[in-house]
């Protein structure tokens, strides 16, 4: 099983998982780790614009949608407004066309359903150009 | 005659097979995946995501209860957004039977339907406890693999 997972260590890639769920945050925290990705945690679309204001950046944002205090539509707009680029990947369990459209057009660049799993977030990686598969 | 170590793993394979989509339904191929991310850094990963999930259930159930207590002033929103984080963490580990628990119960909050909701509320709570001990049965099993010098079998749901 571990040969099948590929490994983005020396890629150096950053990321940001915006989630208030403890279980959602532990799992995509895990995954990006199995993929070799460091990655920071933060509870609410406020904590993800707090830290960029705070100097930080990632290459990818792994967003939530539904949050308090801030929700991804609303975090994902205002770190587009902030002039963030890192690449942003929507993760809910919503599935509605119009909520996920919504969601994409406050600035996304990928989205995924819930729940997330390897082969999942490695379609995110090779959708945003981060990973080639060979 | 089979030894203990082949015992255990035997009953291990038709412990978890009973709780696969095929059998009795408590779990689907999601609780595989969370199975994938156990390694030699995080031996205990199952066990610590799965009891936040536990942990998460009781909390978001008592905020449930406490909304459906308002008689005459039921906020069904807040009833329905606690179900929506129910699903969600329900279905990361694989919780298959409370994550369609939560489904009908959503659909009973978006139609104010109150005693659909108390009957979804008792019924995600036995459910959850249910899983609870299914889960810890299996990790027991898995224990005694181990004790008995043994190694845990691959079943994937």
């Amino acid at each position: 099983m571990a040969g099948e997972v590929p490994s983005l260590a020396e890629s150096k890639l950053t990321a940001l998982v915006v989630d208030d769920n403890l279980v959602n945050q532990s799992m995509h925290h895990k995954l990006l780790d199995r993929l070799g990705i460091k990655n920071d945690v933060v509870c609410n679309g406020q904590e993800a614009v707090d830290v960029h204001c705070s100097g930080r950046n990632y290459d990818l944002i792994l967003m939530d949608m539904d949050m308090p205090v801030m929700n991804g539509i609303q975090a994902t707009k205002k770190l587009r407004e902030m002039g963030i680029e890192s690449k942003i990947a929507g993760v809910t369990t919503r599935s509605k066309e119009e909520e996920k459209k919504e969601f994409m057009e406050a600035g996304l660049n990928d989205f995924q359903e819930k729940p997330l799993t390897i082969s999942k977030l490695v379609s995110i990686l090779h959708n945003l150009d981060f990973y080639v598969q060979t | 005659m089979d030894t203990l170590v082949a015992q255990l793993q035997r009953q291990f394979r038709d412990y978890t097979i009973s709780l696969s989509p095929g059998f009795f339904g408590f779990l689907d191929d999601q609780f595989t995946e969370l199975k994938k991310l156990q390694d030699e850094c995080s031996p205990d990963f199952v066990a610590e995501v799965v009891s936040l999930f536990f942990e998460d259930c009781e909390k978001l159930i008592g905020n449930m209860a406490r909304a459906l207590d308002q008689t005459g002033n039921v906020d069904f929103s807040l009833v329905g957004s606690s179900v929506h984080q129910l699903k969600g963490s329900s279905s990361s580990v694989g919780a298959k039977r409370v994550k369609g628990l939560c489904v009908t119960f959503k659909e009973c909050c978006d139609s104010q339907n109150f005693e659909g909701c108390v009957r979804c509320l008792q019924q995600v709570d036995i459910e959850y406890k249910s899983l609870k001990a299914k889960l810890q049965d299996l990790f027991n099993l898995e224990q005694q693999i181990v004790q008995a010098g043994g190694r845990i079998p691959q079943v994937d749901i």
